[in-house]
């Protein structure tokens, strides 16, 4: 059990400092390669959690596809480098306090309030929750009509950018 | 499993730093950056939540939402390529004409 409790809290250490470091650096290839750390650490998260097919997923699309994309644009406008200076001296220490409310808040519900989510689950778990099989059982069938929707928003997707291509071309 | 309010707190200081990104940052790239941290910590969320009920939906939605960010991600990196040919930046301060 203590183990679990160190391995969490390393694993969060490095999941907030990455994303420290994507809000704080200065080079946006940098801010990319912390993001791709960040969401490196979610999967090692959902392995624990007892996810391994959304862990892989979470691999390949996220910090393979996405990421490279991402990686990819930065380097195709050469925006590598940030601007330093702000035109709105405000908007800082206005954000930050915006962020401190929601922290607090957010803090406010989970321990101080006494909502029923702080009891641990069971340790055991079925053989096969999470693989492959079972996400794939739960989605053709429960979900049958979102995973339409979800392809056809993807093809709308590849057809909008193809769209916004053409038209920059001409 | 540790306790379910563990993942949610974490969650929640992630969905924060990107909220927080998205309102300091300038840099259009990494504001979308930041959208994409303010996801995968709502991802956290449902995964966590998934455990603790034993119940396959959770990990579902965290697939749907993979989806939708995929899509998101190409249009909006395709609009940003096209607001760079436009106006070669990419720097939200310099983009205000529809400010009145």
């Amino acid at each position: 059990m203590t183990l679990d409790v160190i391995l969490f809290f390393i694993l969060a250490l490095i999941a907030v400092a990455a994303a420290a470091g994507m809000l704080l650096s200065k080079n946006a290839v940098h801010a990319a390669l912390f993001l791709v750390l960040n969401f490196a650490t979610l999967a090692v998260f959902y392995l624990i959690l007892g996810g391994p097919f959304i862990s892989m997923a979470q691999i390949t699309v996220y910090t393979g596809a996405i990421m490279v994309l991402f990686l990819f644009v930065i380097m195709l406008l050469g925006v590598e480098k940030l601007r330093g200076e702000d035109k709105l001296a405000w908007q800082i220490p206005t954000a930050a306090v915006l962020a401190g409310v929601l922290l607090i808040e957010a803090g406010y519900f989970l321990f101080f309030r006494r909502v029923p989510v702080e009891m641990s689950g069971t340790a055991s778990l079925p053989e096969t929750f999470g693989g492959p099989q079972a996400i794939s059982a739960t989605l053709f069938s429960q979900y049958a009509l979102p995973v339409e929707i979800a392809g056809v928003l993807l093809l709308v997707a590849m057809v909008g950018v193809i769209v916004m291509t053409k038209w920059n071309a001409e | 499993m540790l306790p379910v309010t563990y993942y949610i707190g974490l969650s929640a200081v992630l969905f924060i730093m990107g909220a927080l990104g998205v309102l300091i940052r300038r840099n259009l790239i990494v504001i979308f950056m930041s959208v994409e941290l303010m996801l995968n910590a709502a991802n956290l969320a449902f995964v966590a939540f998934a455990r603790y009920y034993q119940e396959m939906s959770g990990q579902v939605f965290v697939f749907f939402v993979m989806a939708v960010a995929a899509a998101e991600v190409a249009v909006g990196l395709s609009l940003i390529v096209a607001i760079y040919r436009a106006r070669r930046t990419v720097n939200v301060d310099d983009l205000s004409e529809m400010k009145g």
